[in-house]
């Protein structure tokens, strides 16, 4: 399976990204430059972390006119993977491929530690090797983390089995103290109704190894490429 | 030339006759904002010098010491670690969130200017106590300002020190650290080689922000101070962001002659630093500058410290090329000058010659300052204060929790989860531990590094305290695994030309000299601040050490936290019965008194080899450094960490008081699983390294037993006081 991760001015957490598909997964992956618009083939598109165009006007706002993005959304129309993670799913609210926004931590403070997430939907390409409502220990390191989107659309999400991913506590359970930023119905990642998009504000490709203090997050990149394989969700 | 204007810019009278001697004329303006700003204390060092060249510099690792952009060690496999400590004091006291996040981006750029990439900073700050109002919005604002410029730049804040203080309360400080990675045939230097070589300017353009910041840093806060706010700079770290990336991809091209970043006197600096190095002159019109302002004349450019701008010599006709790659990240790289071999400075304006000034006369000429050296008063009565008479105090499991939920030694959370210190994914030691660990992708290979400095032992005794932060930081890295390399500096003092203040700065060096040399730690560069004074009152003595260590195998990697039931403590090292200096003292009696802990190098250097030793022989599980809040202190942050109990006996002839707080040097708290024991302890007598067993890991309390007292407290309690201290505070 071929991965692109777009590099945009101010992406920092890109050669994260990379180096978990290329050194952890053993997958081929290249960059995507923000300014081209060839997206090299790939099978699916990583918008990584960061801050780009230093989170300027709005997190994601000015990223969303990069010449690339025009052939991202085109490619996600089409039904390819694309991953957004922490930026990228502020990127992926912001071109609308994803409903909902994502504003200010309510602390007004930057957050990054080790948060549990309760895997709500394991039927998706990104989540099929994880168990239904398991725990998982993913980072999150953001200060605009906190998923706002109306009633109609969190209820719609909810009953079409979108929200892929909230903020529980070690123990599992979806409380207002394991919501680490004020989200919506504690949500930490959603996925379009088609099932190809994936936005997540804590960071997989920070415990894709066991040295940096887990591996819950490379189940994520191999649920992908086992969907991609031929395997189930 | 008028007396007010030399006089305005900070010049003596002594400084301004030589410059007319140099010159053998008047200088216009422009050249004496050159001199001036070169001569200050921040870029020339003309007081520190003579006494900074005390410092052992050279070892077998050492690739560059100081005089460059930063110092380089060696870590084996053609890989070197690049490093700097800087300070930002100053600009954090008028304005803490821009004073912060441009000291960050200025060392950062210190990196990368020498070709390699910057992989993690760490920070030593130093507040007043957080009871004010004030110290709590310099912490605020400094804690926000580094995670602000270092989240969005992508490099992990992992680790640093901080103290609180009253003698910080009007004039904090904000030394940032950081390190690089390169391969060491990538390594840049800041030279200007080369006559015909094109001289050019990349990256952000120039205002007139921080125009005199470096003569501001160098003179006394005062309520003045306020209107120093416009020699702030202002930080963007999105177009460093840029500008780094687009340095490091210019770097590999080869094209390179010398590159120096932008930093204290911007333009100035930056050009004739690299011409002096290179023994070259050059030759530059002003007006090819890019400006964001309209109206700025050639004074205000030449020392504009606008931030995230770079001076750049590459090879002649290769100009297109590094222009390409800077366009290619939206940076401008325009050529403004280029190498000439008269060694001088010319500066024009368009075709006129606004300054020609010889460009050692620059970095090199400054007169050196000796200045008088003298004891204090306060020292005597400071060091013979009889603390043999103090009560003990009857409840040590409170005074414990008392020591835990002070801001000092309580946990820092609050602090370093504002900071990404995972982005890179290297980060293998969370922050909170006696060092940051960072993984080397694709070696087998970590490296270590932290900061330190207790200014109260400085304060008591300047020369055992410098001998201490050079030890502790050594300490730390042994403590998690590494061999120490080296170290930078950041020496924060008063105002040097009081003699009290002097005596602090030579008799700290001397010491730090002395442990540098004994651990094998050479100094590879720093920063020196002096004049952190408010209304005539300076701060606490503060040399900040800085010191980066290599791991050799991640499976040599230790923590603090204690693992498992029944893992036998150790002590290696020797308990004194001394409260000097302590934060038991401070804290409890109200005492900033008796003499600092006493320091004996050779045995330092005998537990430093032992802890090491055993850790890289697997008989270690976990290892930590005895230091602020004692025996007692170490050993409960061990059992939060471990979320585990602890059961130790402590039977030295030693009052509890001592044994539990007291603060003396040398000692490290290590932990053995029990079946390894013996061996473990046969090694220990082989190395002759006084050593005591103290119990064993396990349970759900801290349990320690004295001579006729007993300590108890429930981790859970232990825990509490230690995370809730400084949120409690901050959060209110």
């Amino acid at each position: 399976m071929r991965f692109g991760v777009v590099v945009f001015p101010g992406s920092n957490c890109d050669a994260d990204c990379y180096h978990v598909v290329d050194q952890v997964m053993g997958h081929p992956v290249t960059y995507l430059w923000h300014g081209d618009k060839d997206l090299k083939n790939v099978d699916c598109i990583i918008l990584p972390g960061g801050f780009s165009y230093g989170d300027y006007l709005r997190t994601g706002a000015i990223a969303r006119f990069s010449p690339i993005m025009d052939k991202v959304v085109e490619f996600g129309e089409k039904g390819g993977f694309i991953l957004g993670i922490c930026n990228g799913f502020q990127i992926l609210t912001e071109t609308g491929l994803l409903p909902g926004a994502l504003i200010r931590n309510p602390s007004l403070r930057f957050i990054c530690k080790d948060s549990y997430l309760r895997v709500e939907q394991n039927e998706t390409p990104f989540t099929g090797k994880y168990q239904s409502k398991q725990v998982i220990k993913v980072p999150i390191a953001h200060g605009e983390g906190s998923y706002v989107a109306d009633k109609e659309t969190l209820e719609k999400m909810e009953k079409a089995g979108q929200i892929v991913f909230r903020y529980s506590t070690s123990q599992g359970e979806i409380t207002q103290e394991a919501n680490p930023n004020g989200s919506a119905r504690n949500i930490a990642g959603i996925i379009n109704e088609k099932g190809n998009i994936l936005g997540m504000m804590p960071h997989p490709e920070r415990c894709a190894e066991a040295i940096l203090g887990g591996e819950d997050g490379k189940l994520l990149f191999e649920s992908l490429i086992n969907w991609w394989q031929g395997g189930k969700a | 030339m008028s007396r007010e204007l030399w006089k305005e810019m900070g010049l003596t009278q002594e400084e301004y006759t030589k410059i007319q001697e140099i010159l053998e004329r008047e200088p216009n303006e422009v050249e004496l904002g050159m001199f001036a700003t070169m001569w200050s204390e921040h870029c020339s060092y003309k007081t520190s010098k003579p006494v900074l060249r005390t410092f052992p510099t050279e070892g077998p690792r050492i690739l560059q010491g100081p005089g460059e952009n930063a110092g380089i060690v060696d870590i084996g496999d053609g890989q070197a670690a690049v490093f700097k400590i800087e300070s930002h004091n100053h600009p954090s006291a008028i304005e803490p969130y821009q004073g912060a996040a441009t000291g960050v981006g200025g060392i950062i750029r210190d990196i990368f200017t020498m070709g390699a990439r910057p992989v993690a900073v760490l920070d030593s700050l130093r507040f007043g106590p957080l009871k004010s109002k004030k110290s709590r919005f310099l912490l605020d604002g400094v804690v926000a300002g580094i995670a602000g410029y270092g989240n969005c730049i992508g490099i992990p804040t992992i680790g640093g020190d901080i103290y609180f203080h009253p003698s910080y309360e009007d004039n904090c400080l904000v030394n940032v650290l950081c390190i690089g990675l390169i391969d060491q045939k990538d390594i840049a230097k800041g030279t200007a080689a080369g006559p015909g070589n094109p001289v050019m300017v990349v990256g952000a353009r120039t205002g007139r922000d921080g125009i005199h910041g470096c003569t501001f840093a160098s003179e006394e806060l005062s309520e003045d101070s306020e209107e120093r706010r416009p020699a702030v700079q202002v930080g963007d770290p999105f177009m460093e962001k840029l500008l780094l990336e687009a340095c490091l991809e210019l770097i590999k091209t080869g094209y390179v002659v010398g590159m120096q970043d932008m930093g204290a006197a911007g333009l100035t600096s930056s050009s004739c630093e690299m011409a002096s190095r290179a023994g070259t002159g050059i030759e530059m019109d002003v007006a090819k500058v890019p400006r964001r302002e309209t109206g700025m004349n050639p004074y205000e450019i030449m020392i504009s410290e606008s931030q995230e701008r770079m001076l750049v010599v590459p090879k002649q006709g290769k100009e297109e090329e590094v222009k390409k790659i800077f366009a290619k990240w939206g940076l401008e790289a325009v050529v403004v000058g280029q190498v000439t071999d008269d060694g001088f400075m010319t500066i024009k304006e368009g075709e006129k010659v606004v300054a020609r000034v010889p460009a050692k006369a620059l970095t090199d000429m400054c007169p050196a300052y000796t200045s008088e050296a003298v004891e204090p008063e306060y020292i005597g009565p400071a060091q013979s204060y009889d603390l043999s008479t103090l009560p003990e105090m009857e409840d040590y499991s409170q005074t414990l929790l008392s020591l835990l939920g002070t801001c000092t030694i309580a946990s820092k959370e609050w602090i370093f989860r504002q900071y990404d210190h995972m982005v890179g994914l290297n980060t293998i030691v969370q922050p909170g531990s006696d060092a940051a660990v960072l993984r080397i992708k694709g070696t087998n290979k970590a490296l270590a590094a932290t900061v330190d400095c207790n200014a109260r032992y400085v304060y008591l005794n300047p020369y055992a305290g410098g001998k201490i932060a050079v030890a502790e930081a050594a300490r730390n890295l042994v403590c998690s695994g590494a061999l120490p390399l080296g170290l930078s500096d950041c020496l924060n003092f008063g105002n040097p030309g009081k003699p009290e203040i002097f005596w602090q700065f030579k008799e700290a060096a001397r010491g730090m000299s002395e442990a540098c040399l004994e651990l094998e730690t050479p100094v590879t560069g720093g920063n020196v601040s002096f004049h952190n004074e408010t209304k005539g009152e300076a701060i606490y003595p503060t040399p900040v050490v800085g010191m980066v260590g290599l791991i050799k195998d991640l499976s040599h990697v230790t923590t603090m936290n204690f693992k498992k039931e029944g893992d036998i403590i150790i002590l290696l090292g020797e308990n004194k019965d001394e409260l000097g200096g302590s934060t038991y003292i401070s804290v409890i009696h109200g005492l900033e008194a008796g003499n600092a802990p006493e320091i004996d190098l050779k045995l330092e250097k005998l537990v430093q080899r032992s802890t090491l030793e055993l850790i890289k022989e697997g008989f270690v599980t976990a290892a930590h450094d005895c230091a602020e809040g004692g025996l007692a202190v170490a050993l409960a942050e061990c059992c939060i960490a471990g979320n585990i109990g602890a059961d130790v006996n402590l039977t030295d002839g030693i009052r509890g008081s001592s044994l539990l707080f007291g603060e003396s040097q040398s000692r490290v708290i290590i932990t053995v699983p029990k079946e390894k024991i013996d061996a473990a302890l046969q090694r220990l007598k082989k190395l002759e390294v006084p050593y005591k067993v103290l119990g064993n890991v396990g349970g759900k309390a801290l349990q320690i037993v004295g001579t006729g007292w007993k300590l108890r407290l429930d981790t859970a309690e232990l825990e509490e006081k230690y995370r809730e201290a400084i949120p409690c505070i901050m959060n209110s």
